[in-house]
């Protein structure tokens, strides 16, 4: 069984969602974004997406894009994203990480490289945001021969004629997109949401995690209940960008902010 | 290595949107329905009498096509001058700058907005480098009574201004992006996350032959009028096919439109001319073909420039329509297959050319295809003076003035 398997499990027997927080690699340096990715766990994340920064990210609202860009300013390549993976697994063997990010840096590290280096490295599961279905065939070949779960995208856009197509290739868990919108912008409402999670359910038995406009500890509460769990990402870097000084580097206060916000959201998932 | 060289270059793309390994469809899930939705809407527009017939009835009485192939006498009879005798090829414009709104743009937008309202879209947004694609839409929009939102670098903004206040003036409203380096990539980008963000009632009309399917195709085809067009009329002119193609490619829509009727004529050359900026080694260029390699932006794949890691890295043009870094996927088929040469003109190869058919011609181009031109200028003096040199003069240069004042320090 996949660790993202077993801890989806885990939770289950414990009768509640995960928190699933996100960070920019490198963001705001690779020493800071290093020193939250590990203290992340202890502050109540159940499984950790760590975005791949690139230059052109089409589904990304401005905060993740800044994110991104003060990433690559600070050196980030797909290389130093999974050296960043392959540190934290010295020190954490349990927690899932996802990588999230577009195809082409993967593409220019080389596909079949780029999948065997990840699992190598410790990460569990890919979101590659701009491979839907129709080009799954891009990836997902050495993807499954190294073990890794291409965890699919389903939108408020995926139609019930397509669900059966985008959910068949899945593995890992289900990412629904809450949204019509890029991230960081608007949130769903409940209801939306107690509506598109039944829907899903009745073409899939993985568990299901909600990304894109959840903020707040209620709402990450809330969509860890109606669905298996809730991506944290906008929201956690606003905050830590508050506590960066003007020239827009990390201070003593930077990784507190971001983990400190992990509890919260933490403390609501596990409220029930 | 032997490449399969096919039986006829006019097959492209295949189900999935691709030419060759180029092309697809790389977009999040929340978009692929509505790729989908647009792929089966133009598709029943091709079978649609009463869609092209409006499409027609428009280009005809709106815009004024058929445009005129003009044979450049003057121009001709310059190169020949310092060519060896017997040499200095014919040189002919497809004058497409003629066009209602100064360039080809305005061919595919008349077609994407006829798409669009028969897919019952209420709101159109658009991405812009030099302003043409987002003035045709923005024309479009107020003929046919709809909310338009053109996306523009803020870079781009700053050195095209006739063309924001024309915009301004036909009702749209131009956003400036200020993400990235702030032109053509960044604006098409916002492009893609409003169209994300309103996809119910939003159509994206796009203004080049990239994208994810089936915009390359589809822009293509609204284009190729061009050459099907200069065809004919090269019949009528001279009797026979002409020997060379010669267009500008920044995303590459008036060189597939001119190229994509005459691909599969063996003795028809075609060469597409990218901005080579300061120079194809000086780093400072938009030649995604020559010095990029393939990846994946904007929902296909295709030659892009990028750095070591796959970060797409900023194009530079004196030309803000060539200013992009990727290409139309079916351009690096072409390329790859040996079918259509391509090559690069600089920024003050393109200036020199820009000023020369304005004093020559008396057609100020815009800078777009005044790099095919100063293409056309190298090439011709090397031709026996019985070729044929085609070159299509895609846009008019009034936008362009300023820049190019600048540039030659003029103060205006």
């Amino acid at each position: 069984m996949s660790r993202i398997a077993q801890k989806f499990a885990a939770l289950k027997a414990e009768g509640r969602g995960a928190l699933i927080p996100f960070l920019e690699a490198f963001d705001p340096d690779r020493e800071t974004a290093m020193a939250i990715l590990r203290g992340m766990p202890a502050a109540g994340a159940d499984l950790i997406e760590i975005g791949v920064p690139f230059t052109d990210p089409m589904a990304d609202g401005p905060t993740v894009q800044k994110a991104g860009q003060r990433g690559l300013k600070a050196g980030a390549t797909v290389a130093g994203a999974l050296g960043m993976v392959r540190e934290f697994r010295q020190g954490d063997a349990a927690t899932p990480i996802i990588l999230m990010g577009y195809f082409n840096p993967i593409l220019s590290y080389g596909v079949a490289k780029f999948c065997a280096d990840a699992a190598a490295a410790g990460v569990d599961g890919l979101i590659v945001v701009d491979v839907p279905p129709e080009e799954a065939d891009e990836i997902a070949p050495d993807a499954t021969a190294n073990g890794l779960d291409l965890i699919r995208l389903v939108a408020p856009t995926t139609g019930e004629d397509r669900l059966p197509k985008v959910l068949s290739a899945t593995t890992g868990f289900v990412y629904y997109v809450a949204i019509t919108g890029v991230t960081g912008t608007r949130s769903a409402s409940t209801d939306d949401l107690a509506a598109a999670i039944p829907r899903i359910r009745k073409y899939t038995d993985l568990p299901i995690a909600i990304g894109f406009g959840v903020r707040t500890p209620q709402q990450a509460g809330e969509a860890s209940r109606i669905a298996d769990g809730a991506v944290v990402a906008s929201a956690l870097i606003d905050g830590m960008l508050a506590s960066l000084d003007a020239e827009g580097r990390a201070t003593p206060a930077t990784v507190p902010a971001v983990l400190d916000r992990v509890r919260e959201l933490a403390e609501a998932v596990r409220k029930g | 290595m032997n490449k399969p060289i096919p039986n006829s270059f006019r097959q492209g793309p295949d189900a999935r949107g691709r030419f060759g390994p180029f092309g697809g469809r790389f977009v999040a899930e929340t978009l692929m329905p509505l790729i989908l939705e647009v792929e089966a809407a133009y598709e029943a527009s091709k079978t649609d009498q009463a869609f092209q017939d409006e499409w027609r009835r428009l280009l005809t009485h709106y815009v004024g096509r058929p445009s005129p192939l003009w044979f450049a006498e003057r121009l001709t009879a310059h190169l020949r001058k310092d060519a060896a005798p017997g040499m200095g090829a014919k040189v002919y414009f497809k004058r497409d700058e003629l066009n209602h709104t100064g360039a080809h743009k305005i061919n595919a937008v008349l077609g994407q907005i006829l798409l669009a309202k028969k897919m019952g879209k209420t709101r159109i947004i658009a991405e812009t480098g030099a302003g043409q694609h987002g003035v045709a839409t923005a024309t479009a929009c107020a003929l046919m009574d709809l909310p338009c939102v053109v996306y523009m670098g803020a870079t781009d903004v700053e050195r095209q201004q006739p063309n924001v206040f024309r915009m301004k003036l036909l009702g749209a409203q131009v956003v400036p992006v200020t993400s990235g380096a702030a032109t053509l990539k960044d604006a098409m980008n916002e492009g893609l996350r409003d169209w994300v963000a309103n996809v119910r009632d939003t159509y994206y009309c796009i203004g080049t032959v990239a994208g994810p399917h089936p915009y390359p195709a589809m822009v293509r085809d609204f284009q190729s009028v061009i050459g099907i067009e200069a065809k004919a009329q090269m019949q009528e002119a001279e009797g026979r096919l002409p020997d060379v193609l010669v267009a500008a490619v920044g995303g590459g829509s008036n060189a597939m439109g001119l190229f994509y009727p005459f691909l599969d004529d063996a003795d028809v050359a075609m060469i597409g001319v990218e901005a080579a900026g300061r120079g194809l080694d000086s780093g400072e260029h938009a030649a995604a073909l020559s010095r990029g390699r393939p990846g994946v932006l904007h929902g296909n794949r295709t030659y892009l420039l990028q750095d070591g890691d796959g970060q797409i890295t900023e194009a530079h043009s004196i030309s803000a329509g060539l200013d992009y870094p990727g290409v139309g996927p079916e351009h690096s088929w072409l390329h790859e297959l040996g079918r259509v040469q391509y090559t690069g003109v600089t920024d003050d190869e393109a200036l020199a050319a820009f000023q020369l058919c304005s004093k020559l011609e008396g057609i100020i181009p815009a800078l777009e295809p005044a790099h095919a031109l100063a293409e056309v200028l190298k090439m011709a003096p090397t031709m026996p003076a019985d070729k044929i040199i085609l070159m299509n003069l895609c846009g008019r240069g009034d936008k362009d003035i300023f820049t190019v004042a600048k540039h030659l320090g003029e103060k205006i």
